[in-house]
């Protein structure tokens, strides 16, 4: 029952919603697709910012169906906006009480945590109109949280920055994820975004809803645009096994095989995210003997796609038998035709870069 | 010339004053629900009650003193109003001559109240609800304190529009020393009656008030748009 159940449908504006989907009340499940797909007027439709006809209900609570319809302010939600949107007439800290005037200690996410959570210790006296765009939106984040919602919304929330200001922000986001036990659904339309922070996938196209499911699914489900486009990846969940304390290499498990990258110290036994492009993945029938490349993996060939761009995409299973983590794989249709590879075939996965894209999390 | 000022020429400015201050007030009270709902309203005939309330600025002092006379007199609503406390009319009254301020200065109240809830947009309205704000918590600590300078504009510019009006007092008011006989009316029978000291101070009061109001709401102006930036 814990979970997020949306079903909103009707015009809004110049554009037909058709959206409907369920994901789980915990961690962050992104909505993504590309600009105009209908994904902030889902959101706002949730927040009841906007009414459609349908249906809306959060673990289990209804906010809207057909006899129903919340108020906004009678809703347990948090609002991150793509601009701020702070109050620029209050001070920071009056801004981040707002939604909260009479701060008990009792409160589940408390002030002295979030202000330090999110670096703003500095800032409280200010007027937010002097504030830089990444203040400002960490401050909006922190007012958000400070309402003691039951689902926090964002919208787009990094989209109006420059790429320094997201590079500043995403690892704070990244902290509220590890720290605070809070649904987040997260409007992104940069799968970068996207594969760093997020668990759950909603994908939208023209209002309506594709898929949705758990990330690493979505991405490697060749009947989706996710794994046919140009940086398809998949990302994976994986465990720190060791690390050599000479050269740094650290070993990181996922079902069925094993990475080595190179890392900055990691603590062995904690959870790290793995992303994989499909165009750093290389296929071989015999194991290369000498070679740079030092991810070499048992893989089976499960399922394949040809582009119109004389390429094809494999979807592979790690394993022998196949039935471990999933990776994405892109090669030519030559060298495809060369070895004779099809689906079923047990082959070498060479993976040519590996990148870390989350930080540390604690151990399960 | 007679340089001797006569006494009585206060009773006027002081009557003056109440009558802008209490016309002010009332507008503050009537003019910001009605400014918001035209800020706010999809309605398809907002904005004939937005030209509705704007009328004054264009129709002829004397068309709506006309209207009012008849409105207020004794077979008019006014009239009827009046008899609840046993009285004929309310034409030539005080209470008379407020609401035919509060109708006339109307536009100069709702109109920079209307333009700052509009510029303020909907977002902070919906971030405010967000917060678990209701919508007359948002309404009192996040729209009226980022419209003020408006709220400002609207006070001032209704008190001075009070202050300085004519046709529509001489229509129902006339000149009863110490009920209705305000400013501008006082000088108009000074002039009438060659009092020509007491119409140039009264007169000369008025330019400088004017000009004080006038300097004081742009350089209010300026300080709002420096804070804003």
């Amino acid at each position: 029952m814990s979970s997020v159940k949306v079903d909103f449908r009707g015009t809004l504006g110049r554009f037909e919603l058709n959206a409907r989907f369920e994901v789980p009340a915990r961690g962050v499940t992104a909505i993504f697709g590309p600009s105009g797909c209908g994904k902030t007027a889902v959101m706002r439709c949730i927040a009841g910012l906007n009414r459609l006809d349908g249906l809306c209900s959060v673990a289990g609570d209804v906010w809207q169906d057909d006899k129903t319809f919340r108020p906004v302010h009678q809703r347990p939600i948090g609002y991150v906006f793509q601009e701020a949107n702070l109050f620029p007439h209050l001070s920071v800290r009056r801004n981040l009480m707002y939604g909260h005037p009479g701060q008990s200690s009792a409160a589940a996410i408390s002030f002295d945590e979030i202000v330090a959570l999110l670096g703003i210790t500095k800032l409280l006296d200010r007027s937010p109109r002097h504030l830089s765009g990444g203040e400002r939106q960490r401050v909006a984040i922190g007012r958000a949280l400070l309402s003691q919602p039951k689902l926090l919304l964002m919208d787009e929330p990094l989209s109006a920055l420059d790429q320094m200001t997201k590079d500043e922000i995403l690892p704070y986001l990244e902290r509220l994820h590890a720290a605070l036990d809070l649904p987040i659904l997260y409007i992104s339309h940069d799968i970068a975004e996207v594969e760093r922070l997020a668990d759950e996938l909603v994908l939208m196209r023209s209002g309506m809803v594709l898929a949705c499911g758990p990330l690493s699914e979505l991405q490697a489900d060749l009947s989706l645009p996710l794994a046919l486009s140009r940086d398809a990846a998949v990302s994976l969940d994986a465990t720190v096994m060791a690390q050599d304390a000479v050269d740094g290499m650290a070993t990181l498990a996922v079902p069925g095989g094993q990475f080595l990258l190179p890392a900055e110290p990691l603590a062995s036994g904690t959870k790290r995210r793995l992303r994989v492009l499909a165009d750093d993945v290389s296929l071989a029938l015999e194991t290369p003997s000498r070679s740079t490349i030092v991810n070499v993996l048992r893989a089976k060939i499960l399922e394949i796609r040809s582009q119109s761009d004389h390429r094809v995409t494999a979807l592979l299973g790690l394993g022998e038998d196949g039935e471990g983590a999933r990776l994405l794989s892109r090669v030519t249709q030559r060298s495809w035709n060369e070895l004779g590879l099809q689906a079923g075939l047990s082959v070498y996965a060479q993976v040519k870069g590996v990148a870390l894209v989350r930080r540390e999390e604690p151990a399960a | 010339m007679n340089l001797h000022v006569s006494a009585d020429i206060w009773q006027p400015v002081r009557l003056t004053l109440e009558l802008a201050a209490l016309t002010t007030v009332i507008l503050m009270i009537v003019g910001t629900p009605i400014a918001w709902w035209l800020a706010r309203s999809r309605a398809w005939w907002k904005e004939a009650v937005a030209a509705l309330v704007a009328i004054p600025l264009v129709l002829p002092p004397t068309v709506l003193g006309f209207y009012l006379l008849v409105a207020l007199g004794p077979s008019g609503p006014g009239g009827a109003l009046a008899s609840l406390w046993g009285a004929r009319t309310l034409a030539f009254t005080f209470p008379g001559l407020v609401i035919g301020s509060v109708l006339f200065s109307m536009p100069f109240v709702v109109q920079p109240i209307r333009n700052a809830f509009e510029a303020m947009g909907e977002k902070p309205m919906e971030a405010a609800a967000t917060l678990r704000a209701s919508p007359w918590r948002a309404f009192w600590t996040i729209a009226v304190p980022l419209a003020s300078p408006g709220f400002l504009t609207g006070a001032i510019l209704g008190f001075a529009h009070t202050v300085g009006e004519f046709g529509v007092v001489l229509m129902i008011g006339g000149n009863i020393p110490g009920k209705t006989k305000v400013l501008s009316v006082a000088i108009y029978d000074y002039v009438e009656t060659s009092q020509w000291t007491e119409a140039s101070v009264l007169a000369l009061g008025m330019v400088v008030f004017s000009f004080s109001v006038i300097l004081t709401m742009m350089l209010i102006e300026k300080k709002m748009t420096k804070s804003a930036s």
